[in-house]
């Protein structure tokens, strides 16, 4: 009975109010779809980081005129050093197999390169990846050896980019936030406004005061929960026309981000917007409508 | 002119009894053409002073954008069943004691008791629950206008939780006792000025409440009009229930001749039984 009453005036005070309705929900989508993505991309760098954690390799190039005896030496070296898990050895045809492979999009530079060109090297599994700025001061004076490098530090460029990212998402996810939470404040200063009649009889005759207040609360969580569910089908979206398809190439190069990734989104989303657009509302009511 | 017995109703939140009403009842509805209103016996009076239902001590208001206190220093004691008319010109501070026993505000000073309830210290989340012991009728009428009257009253109930079923037993029981029988599905706009303060009484008592407060009620209704409102108010004072008026009114406090309190600047300066408007 009380609660049919309730609802009714929830649909009747967003109806009336039907375009500023509009705005909160707007911008409130705009603003979770941003944390949606920022929380995405957070998760994303801890996926890729435990990807590569296991595959991250240092890579040992030797000279180019390097003779067997020295390339032995090189070799005991590691398997005598105890931060290597294990290492592999690569030679010349197996370098430009690798190099083909990796630039088979140009071939013209495929073309102009020969096996000669290319280095031999020894592809080192660490211990703990960690660890590779001590294995790279060991190695990289010693005879023989070329140049050594860390995976890890062409990958820190991925991650300072999501990084980027995500800061620039959050960052949009707040201010949108902000004025999403301004005008749920406003929507409820209206609507208490126009239901002023309601309200003073109500709290004369001692109706409880979250009775006066439910109706006002869930106009802005009803804003919040079609806001957040606008969020998260542009999320779907997102991933289907954008990650899946036009920059499919760029995501190739990590983990791709799971459809789970983002179900897991929907109560988070839902649960933030309306949590925190009710208790705006309520602060909002706490200076509108008196006891 | 017949009587409506006012039934004990399954809303009431305690009970309540009036020592008077067997002995007072019956002889006046001859000399209501007239409205001499004979204040209760004097012997039924002192019964009914057995229990204070309003007690103000040493109150002050003085709301902070003013320059003087609106209610000084004010000290008032009423009795269960009494009918108090609170006069004195405008900007005497009629309305904030009305508004200060309705907890709409706090005193700066002094203590507010209703009933059992110390309304000074009451906590904000009383508030609601303290009202319902308070029935309220205003000049303006503050119905909602979207309601009929049947509605209206059926509001009251439906704000505070009361079932359905009850709201469909009370509300024409009480509607038919403010005279409304047969109007219960007009809208506000249905009705006249002294229709909608009848609905309005309807409400503020459809809860039988200790206390009922009026703030000028027949400041917006013509002489005869006012005198039937002054009826209906008399007859729910006979139930016991507390009636305290702020009125304009001289007509009516002479012919009423009940506890005549007058305000001036905020300060009470004059408190007589049976007085008239002076
Ligand atoms: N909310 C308020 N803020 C400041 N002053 C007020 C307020 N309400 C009433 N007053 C002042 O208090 C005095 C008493 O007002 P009120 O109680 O309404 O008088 P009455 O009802 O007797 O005509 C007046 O001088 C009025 O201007
Ligand atoms: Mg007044």
């Amino acid at each position: 009975m009380r609660a049919k009453y309730v609802m009714s005036e929830v649909f009747l005070g967003l109806w009336r109010n039907i375009s500023m309705t509009i705005a909160m929900i707007i911008t409130m989508a705009v603003s979770l779809s941003m944390l949606g993505a920022g929380l995405m991309l957070y998760n994303q760098v801890d996926v890729i980081e435990e990807f590569y954690q296991t595959n991250l390799e240092v890579v040992v190039y030797l000279e180019r005129n390097i003779d067997q005896p020295t390339t032995d030496q090189i070799e005991a070296a590691l398997k005598a050093s105890d931060l290597v898990a294990n290492y592999q050895y690569e030679d010349k045809e197996k370098a430009l197999e690798r190099f083909q492979e990796t630039f088979k999009e140009s071939p013209d530079l495929v073309k102009a390169v020969e096996a000669d060109v290319l280095p031999s090297a020894f592809r080192v599994k660490m211990n703990d990846i960690a660890d590779a700025p001590k294995l790279i001061k060991e190695f990289e004076g010693m005879t023989g050896v070329y140049q050594v490098t860390n995976q890890r530090e062409i990958l820190q460029q991925v991650f300072d980019i999501l990084g980027g990212a995500q800061r620039l998402t959050l960052i949009v996810a707040l201010v949108q936030g902000v004025a999403a939470l301004m005008l749920v404040a406003n929507t409820i200063q209206v609507a208490a406004y126009s239901r002023r009649r309601e309200v003073a009889i109500m709290k004369l005759v001692g109706a409880p005061n979250w009775f006066v207040q439910a109706p006002f609360v869930l106009e802005a969580v009803f804003a919040a929960v079609i806001g957040s569910i606008f969020a998260f089908g542009t999320l779907i979206a997102a991933k289907f026309l954008v990650i899946d398809g036009q920059f499919a190439d760029l995501f190739k190069l990590m983990p791709p981000i799971t459809m789970q990734a983002i179900l897991v989104l929907l109560p988070i989303l839902v649960g933030v917007s309306a949590v925190i657009s009710a208790i705006t509302a309520w602060i909002t009511l706490r200076f509108n409508i008196k006891v | 002119m017949g009587h409506l017995t006012i039934r004990a109703s399954p809303v009431r939140m305690k009970s309540r009894r009036n020592p008077c009403a067997a002995v007072t009842y019956g002889a006046e509805s001859a000399e209501y053409a007239t409205l001499v209103l004979e204040p209760p016996d004097r012997p039924c009076a002192s019964a009914a002073r057995l229990r204070l239902v309003i007690q103000l001590e040493g109150v002050t208001k003085h709301y902070p954008r003013s320059n003087r206190p609106s209610v000084e220093d004010v000290n008032v004691f009423i009795d269960k069943g009494e009918f108090v008319f609170f006069i004195g010109p405008t900007g005497a501070g009629k309305s904030t004691m009305i508004k200060l026993l309705l907890r709409e505000e706090v005193p700066d000073k002094g203590k507010i008791t209703v009933g059992d309830t110390d309304v000074t210290r009451l906590r904000r989340w009383k508030v609601p629950a303290y009202r319902r012991s308070i029935g309220c009728v205003f000049q303006d009428f503050r119905l909602l206008p979207n309601r009929t009257a049947a509605e209206n009253v059926a509001f009251a109930l439906e704000v505070i939780g009361k079932p359905r079923s009850v709201a469909r037993r009370v509300v024409p029981e009480v509607l038919e006792l403010v005279g409304l029988g047969g109007k219960e599905h007009r809208y506000p706009h249905e009705l006249s000025g002294g229709e909608q303060q009848r609905v309005a009484v309807a409400r503020a008592f459809v809860n039988r409440p200790l206390l009922l407060l009026a703030d000028e009620p027949t400041g917006n209704l013509d002489p005869d009009t006012s005198i039937e409102i002054m009826r209906l108010l008399d007859r729910i004072s006979r139930t016991g229930t507390t009636i305290l008026m702020v009125t304009h009114d001289s007509n009516i406090v002479n012919q009423m001749r009940r506890r005549v309190i007058e305000i001036e600047n905020g300060q009470i300066v004059r408190d007589q039984a049976r007085g008239v408007y002076g």
